[in-house]
């Protein structure tokens, strides 16, 4: 797969329209690879002209500073305020929720002023603006419920977009016991991914998996990738046969990409 | 005419007054005991969001039974207190129902309506009680709620039944007295209610009667002047606080955390950046939060506003899956620690003595600390805009940078994120192999 960076790009004196922030997970984790790789289809399939940081992207920094760790934060952060301002950044675009919260709302304190977006709210524009094109009937009829990342629906309010590219799949939107802005954290938020729970008597992802699967779901659709790990490791456990994808996975998929 | 009876009312009056201003006062103090914040900005917005939440109760529809109970116990006793204002002129004049020499007839249908609001209010009263004490709504038997917290939401309940009912049975006598043209009792006012009551004393004498409604009189008002001086020892504090707690909430973003400007410039320069001197460094002495003292005001303020609804328990995700963190124990704790730190100032005359104390550990676990999936649930949850978020991020930040006590795995992440820029093991230089993996 052939994805330029920023670094190429602007050695041919080129700039793209947009910057793919990938992420550590979708760099390095085997499950959230696979989003990454469906959002490039896509945006190859869209004739976006877009970049990656490669190996000048480091972790934004949000899950140093959920633990508290501020002073990790910030040098996370100027790190790559540094990077993107040498390359005259002004669109970012990310698959994971948590970067487009640090990004999108605590980097320009710091001197880092972009316009972000969360893939889904890129996907939306491209829709509207006729370059992507979700016509594939892969899906249709198919029961999905749509879980809600707590750093795009609460955080940023973002409700709207990943549940609007499914309804475009013609599938069957379902809505859980807790959705939208009171959507169920999966477990993983504040930094809990890297880390062991605390002692209680149910693991949150497994509670959140229940809600899902109470929809009675053929597909449950993710738009984070430590939801997607964390709702993947509860149908693990309740050995049901249901996937877990994410909204670029899903367009990629109906598309044939 | 005797003036004995105006004289004490208006001692009552000035004591109840004074009692209650002092602990407005102590409030006050409590309060600025939180450092700064700046919650000046955005004038219109903060007024609107106070119109919508506070008096409009926007928030409250969440919970739709609950919601409705609320608001006819909220508008019930705003609106009757256009009558205390009338006992309270008839207390210090010595008249009776003054308000009906100048009202006319619109009195009457503003006495007729207060009674039928004192109804609904009981009845939302008994609905209040019943699903805590007999449906046992979960939210309100956690273990925070043991002791002092569930008599106090009792008791609250049974002031609100017992000051209605008196000010029905104030009226019902009122109004058999007015039927007798007994001396000093005008017909004044519709008593839809209270009429209903009229068997009850129908048969006594006319001069007990009277005696029975001034009882009834003294005791509705001097039950109202208790209840206004336990609010500052009670939950129910949120009467008042809800109103400047929505004013000074945080209008940013939710996913927003605040920035520590004051360590920008030593970590540019730790990186061998160009220092930006638009800003002098005062790298402050703490980081974080172990104590009230650390929080800012706006988080003091929060948690004396606090009613202990535990709608922000009820959604955490931690608490759901029996984890020991519960956000309302976060801000009930908060309230404990300060008060204990404020009559401490109290008793050693302004200054605060140690006590070998802190909110940290003596009050919030750091077990309950990193259960937060900072997910926000318990801020959107909130009727009043509580934000115990904060308090949690201020406490876990105290314990990675001023005591390195994360949690091991964490303390692995942070240190890989140092060394490779990412919180797993994975080498930076590698942030693209995923281009050369087929599928």
């Amino acid at each position: 797969m052939k994805v330029p960076t920023l670094l190429e790009m602007s050695s041919r004196g080129e700039k793209p329209e947009v910057v793919f922030w990938i992420g550590c997970a979708g760099s390095f984790d085997d499950r959230s690879k696979k989003i990454t790789k469906a959002f490039v289809k896509i945006l190859n399939n869209s004739n976006i002209s877009f970049a990656v940081l490669g190996a000048e992207e480091s972790c934004s920094g949000d899950p140093a500073k959920r633990s508290g760790n501020e002073f990790l934060f910030q040098i996370q952060a100027l790190k790559n305020i540094n990077s993107l301002n040498n390359y005259n950044v002004t669109d970012i675009v990310t698959t994971c929720p948590h970067c487009f919260n640090t990004l999108k709302n605590e980097y320009p304190e710091l001197g880092g002023k972009y316009n972000v977006f969360h893939h889904s709210q890129f996907l939306k524009r491209l829709l509207l603006s006729g370059k992507l094109k979700v016509e594939g009937e892969k899906f249709k009829g198919k029961k999905i419920t749509y879980h809600d990342p707590c750093y795009l629906g609460r955080a940023n309010n973002e409700y709207k977009a990943p549940r609007e590219l499914i309804e475009k799949l013609k599938a069957n939107l379902l809505e859980m016991k807790n959705s939208k802005s009171n959507g169920l954290c999966c477990g993983a938020g504040g930094a809990q991914m890297f880390k062991e729970p605390e002692k209680g008597n149910k693991d949150i992802n497994i509670l959140r998996t229940e809600q899902a699967l109470d929809t009675k779901p053929d597909i449950i659709a993710a738009a984070c990738p430590f939801c997607n790990i964390m709702m993947t490791d509860g149908i693990k456990n309740k050995e049901k046969d249901v996937s877990v994808m994410d909204i670029a996975e899903l367009i990629a998929n109906a598309e044939d990409l | 005419m005797d003036i004995l009876p105006n004289l004490l009312f208006s001692f009552i009056l000035i004591l109840a007054f004074y009692f209650f201003v002092n602990n407005i006062y102590k409030l006050y103090k409590n309060i600025s005991l939180g450092k700064s914040v700046n919650r000046s900005d955005n004038r219109k917005k903060r007024i609107l969001n106070m119109l919508c939440v506070a008096f409009g109760q926007s928030k409250m529809g969440a919970k739709p039974i609950a919601g409705i109970l609320h608001i006819i116990v909220y508008v019930g006793f705003i609106i009757i207190n256009i009558e205390l204002l009338e006992i309270v002129v008839d207390g210090i004049l010595g008249t009776h129902r003054i308000f009906a020499d100048y009202m006319g007839e619109l009195y009457n249908y503003l006495i007729g309506s207060f009674e039928i609001l004192a109804l609904l209010v009981l009845i939302s009263v008994i609905f209040f009680w019943a699903r805590r004490n007999i449906l046992k709504i979960e939210r309100f038997w956690k273990p925070e709620m043991k002791n002092w917290p569930k008599k106090d939401a009792d008791l609250i309940l049974y002031f609100e039944f017992i000051i209605m009912t008196l000010f029905l049975l104030m009226n019902s006598t009122d109004s058999l007295l007015q039927d007798n043209n007994y001396e000093g009792y005008v017909k004044a006012g519709f008593f839809p209610i209270s009429d209903l009551l009229k068997p009850l004393f129908v048969s006594f004498d006319i001069n007990y009667l009277f005696i029975l409604e001034r009882s009834f009189w003294w005791m509705h008002i001097i039950l109202i002047f208790i209840f206004l001086n336990y609010l500052y020892y009670s939950k129910h504090l949120h009467i008042l606080l809800a109103f400047p707690n929505t004013y000074y909430a945080n209008l940013n973003i939710k996913g927003m955390f605040d920035i520590d400007k004051n360590i920008t410039n030593e970590v540019k320069l730790m990186l061998g950046f160009e220092n930006s001197n638009d800003q002098n460094d005062q790298v402050p002495d703490k980081f974080g939060a172990s104590d009230v003292f650390d929080l800012n005001w706006v988080q003091l303020m929060n948690s004396y506003s606090c009613t202990e609804c535990g709608r922000c328990s009820s959604v955490c995700p931690a608490n759901l899956t029996g984890k020991k963190l519960s956000p309302r124990k976060i801000m009930m704790d908060t309230r404990d620690r300060l008060e204990e730190v404020g009559s401490n100032i109290f008793k050693n005359k302004g200054k605060f003595v140690s006590d070998n104390k802190q909110l940290l550990n003596n009050y919030i676990t750091k077990e309950e600390l990193w259960a937060c999936t900072s997910c926000n649930a318990c801020v959107e949850a909130c009727p009043i805009e509580i934000d115990p978020l904060s308090i949690i991020m201020d406490m876990r930040k105290y314990l990675v940078m001023e005591k390195s006590e994360a949690p091991v795995d964490l303390n692995n992440m942070m240190s890989n994120i140092e060394n490779n820029g990412a919180p797993w093991p994975f080498n930076n230089q590698d942030r693209m192999l995923w281009t050369k993996e087929n599928n």
